[in-house]
């Protein structure tokens, strides 16, 4: 189910400390370095990888106490490129594998999209085959500009092998990769609140006064997620008022 | 056999936005009501403001009963209808737990389309193919009900009328009402400000639009506190006033109301004499038969006509109250696309807010200016509201400006992402020959009963009125600094929507009408129906208030007459 993670080592994990929540920040990161720390032979393999246009260390995309639920590894090499390219690591800052939209996806696809892992099945082996077709690489290790041409026949519609059509998994990608990079940290994606902070997005909030909206104003960002704020996570001793439930 | 219950004096099928508000008046009335509901209760802690879940995964809707029943749609009988999703939510409350509050009340133009087109234009500008007729009766009629209901949920608003006294802060082509709104406006925002600078450039009268969300503590609720995720999100603090939140807990504390939660009706009995005996629900795997002396029908418009043509008998084989051949006629669902999107070169500062918190412009409204040199009847409310969510935001629109992704895109929408707006244009709808409800021949609810097929498309006086409202907006947002504008299509299906009118129409002619001029069923005395489904009209304003108002009208007059009804 989505919003469940029985993940213990997880900082995302439901049973951390509601109430009081100062460490959170600090979680994550510790969280990230220790999967930086313990990379394991395939995160190597990964590490290994070309990947030109970007400064992602690719251990970091999966730490690897967080596992890939769904994805092959082939698989999240290819899709971990792919995002890479939708939105990129640049000098603009960084993009959707710093913000571990591959571990979104990869997640979503264990739950509520997981309607659409055969799409993903098909799609990301048909990529990486006209990779390897056209430059004897597959897609994760060609350079940036030709990962570019190829998404862009994607999104044209004119790579074959796709189901139903290259543009349609193009858009579906597209837009599970804005979920993972722009979601509530929550659900495994927008670490570190790097979408939010690309976008100026302060952060959820649970008011806005007049002030904090006037013209000119520029709240700082909370980095806060909806489940950061005690009243909403379910786990709590609330009972509510129930009694006039039937 | 199911298990027979206790009779009760009313049962009301369905706690939503109608059903909630008609349990207060007839509970206070001292009758004995049975609330059938097919949802549960929701606390104010189950609306995180999570833009994922709510409004991305849709969770609201897709965790209950309406999931498995959601209508198919076509355009026209010669096209298989297509299963997608359904609009609403059960819960006590229903859609009102987190809808977008807008709390409209029809223009009187609305109630007399065919006798005020007719006088002012002539008879030939009614589109040939619609089957709309005026209402039984007058805004005047409504107004006392839309007062009650208006006091006893809460609703923020500006007047623009009072007993005929104009005010240009509100809005001056709404009919006359008795009193001043309970509650001042939700306050404005920088974005609704300059929109609203922008309009009375241009000779327009803008005013911040009503909503049933508390601008100031009301009745122990507190106040809106703007923190956004009010679309499709229910509130956090009870601000908005969702009949779970006021009406349904009045109504429980008279001792008279009876909820039960997760009750699947499945039947509307009735016997050789053509009355209402009952209802036959599922609850969990046990089929009650709850009998009643007065039956009210309040689900959802599309549920409201598969009920009753799922409910036969050997006095109604075609379903009930259909011996007329008119449930599930004069469909209509809102037309609401077509909006018009900008781009300013400033941020908005959009990012917190809510979709009622807007400025309003109703100058192209209904029959509100001249209609003589035109091609259509009717017109649209322009909406421009604040509300941003991250995940929306970066799947803004690029203006042609860059492609989609990559790097350009990506500083595109740094830049740009509280730089966009989308207006919401609401536009007169009419009602259709070949537009239906009926049910669907092939698909079924999990429970082996066919959904309701819905088969109709928009007229060309719905996409006449959306190019004329797209070029107004247009000029509005212009007028405001935008440097980009986008217009989508109108489109051509009138699928299921939040808005969805009509199936079974209220009016004095029984022979093209479900219901009376009271909500009553003509064929079918102790069987009332509630709902936007009794509406021949769709207005071009949000439906909820009306259909309370109807409801509660249906309601006292019920309480009010029980010897005649209940018989």
């Amino acid at each position: 189910m989505a919003g469940t993670n029985n993940n213990k080592n997880s900082p995302l994990s439901p049973d951390h400390d509601q109430v009081a929540n100062p460490s959170r920040r600090n979680l994550l990161k510790s969280a990230g370095l220790v999967g930086a720390a313990a990379v394991s032979g395939a995160a190597s393999q990964m590490a290994s990888a070309q990947t030109p246009a970007t400064t992602v260390n690719p251990q970091d995309l999966i730490p690897t106490r967080e596992a890939l639920e769904v994805l092959t590894l082939a698989e999240a090499e290819t899709l971990a490129a792919v995002c890479d390219t939708l939105i990129p690591s640049d000098d603009n800052g960084p993009g959707a594998n710093e913000a571990r939209a591959i571990h979104y996806i990869d997640r979503s696809l264990a739950s509520h999209n997981a309607a659409d892992r055969f799409r993903y099945l098909i799609g990301l082996s048909a990529l990486r085959e006209h990779a390897t077709k056209q430059h004897g690489k597959p897609f994760h290790q060609l350079s940036a500009g030709d990962r570019q041409a190829l998404l862009q026949a994607m999104q044209d519609d004119t790579l074959s092998g796709f189901d139903p059509g290259s543009a349609n998994f193009f858009n579906m990608v597209r837009n599970h990769t804005i979920d993972g990079t722009f979601c509530d940290p929550y659900y495994g994606g927008n670490h570190h609140f790097i979408g939010w902070d690309l976008l100026q997005y302060p952060g959820v909030r649970l008011g806005a006064s007049e002030a904090d909206v006037a013209l000119g104003a520029r709240l700082p960002a909370n980095h806060q997620s909806a489940y950061d704020h005690a009243t909403y996570v379910k786990t709590s001793t609330y009972m509510g008022d129930d009694d006039h439930a039937n | 056999m199911p298990t027979n219950l206790p009779a009760t004096d009313v049962v009301i099928i369905g706690l939503g936005a109608a059903g909630g508000v008609a349990a207060l008046p007839l509970t206070n009335a001292g009758l004995k009501v049975v609330g059938l509901e097919a949802g549960g209760w929701l606390d104010p802690r189950d609306f995180a403001p999570d833009e994922l879940r709510n409004g991305q995964r849709n969770w609201p809707q897709t965790v209950q009963k309406t999931a498995g029943e959601a209508p198919t749609v076509r355009a026209t009988s010669a096209t298989e209808a297509v299963q997608g999703g359904h609009p609403m939510m059960n819960a006590v409350g229903g859609t009102s737990m987190h809808y977008w509050a807008q709390s409209w009340r029809l223009n009187p133009w609305d109630f007399k389309v065919v006798s005020e087109t007719t006088r002012r234009y002539g008879a030939d500008r009614i589109p040939r193919d619609s089957t709309v007729e005026d209402w039984p009766f007058g805004y005047e009629e409504l107004e006392p009900y839309y007062d009650k209901v208006e006091y006893a949920i809460g609703i923020s608003g500006q007047a623009g009328n009072v007993q005929g006294r104009i005010n240009p802060a509100g809005n001056i082509f709404e009919g006359a009402r008795q009193r001043e709104y309970p509650m001042q406006a939700l306050r404005s925002s920088p974005f609704t400000d300059l929109m609203g600078a922008a309009a009375r450039r241009l000779g327009w009268n803008p005013f911040q639009g009503p909503a049933a969300i508390a601008s100031e503590v009301f009745d122990g609720r507190p106040p809106c506190q703007y923190h956004g995720f009010c679309n499709t999100g229910g509130c956090h603090v009870q601000a908005k006033g969702s009949t779970a939140f006021t009406s349904i807990p009045k109504a429980i504390a008279t001792g008279n109301l009876d909820v039960v939660t997760f009750a699947r009706v499945t039947r509307i009995v009735s016997d050789a004499n053509g009355r209402a005996t009952g209802v036959e629900y599922v609850k969990g795997s046990e089929v009650f038969f709850q009998p009643a002396a007065v039956v009210l029908l309040a689900s959802y418009t599309y549920e409201n006509s598969r009920l009753l043509l799922l409910s036969s008998s050997a006095a109604f084989p075609n379903g009930l109250a259909n011996n007329a051949g008119q449930v599930g006629r004069h469909y209509m669902s809102h037309h609401q696309g077509a909006p018009v999107t900008a781009l300013f070169d400033r941020d908005l500062h959009n990012w917190y807010g809510l979709p009622a918190q807007g400025v309003a412009i109703d100058e192209w409204a209904d029959d509100n200016f001249d209609h003589a040199d035109l091609d259509f009847i009717g017109g649209a409310n322009l909406w421009a509201h604040t509300d941003r969510q991250p995940m929306s935001a970066a799947k803004m629109s690029t203006f042609g400006l860059v492609n989609n992704w990559g790097s350009d895109w990506k500083a595109f929408i740094m830049k740009n992402a509280d730089r966009t707006n989308s207006s919401y244009i609401q536009k007169t709808t009419l009602p259709y020959r070949d537009n239906y409800l009926d049910l669907d021949p092939n698909v079924k609810d999990p429970y082996g009963q066919p959904v309701t097929r819905i088969t109709a498309r928009y007229g060309d006086n719905e996409k006449r009125i959306s190019a004329y409202a797209q070029a107004k907006m247009e000029q509005w947002y212009l007028e405001a600094g935008a440097i980009k504008i986008i217009k989508s299509g109108p489109g051509n299906v009138m699928g299921a929507s939040t808005h969805a009118y009509g199936g079974t129409r209220m009016g004095d002619n029984a022979a093209t009408n479900v219901v009376d001029r009271w909500g009553f069923a003509h064929e079918v005395p102790n069987l009332g129906v509630l709902g936007a489904s009794v509406m021949g009209t769709s207005g071009s304003r949000n439906p909820t208030l009306t259909a309370q108002a109807l409801a509660w009208r249906t309601a006292e007059y019920l309480a009010a007459n029980w010897r005649s009804i209940a018989g």
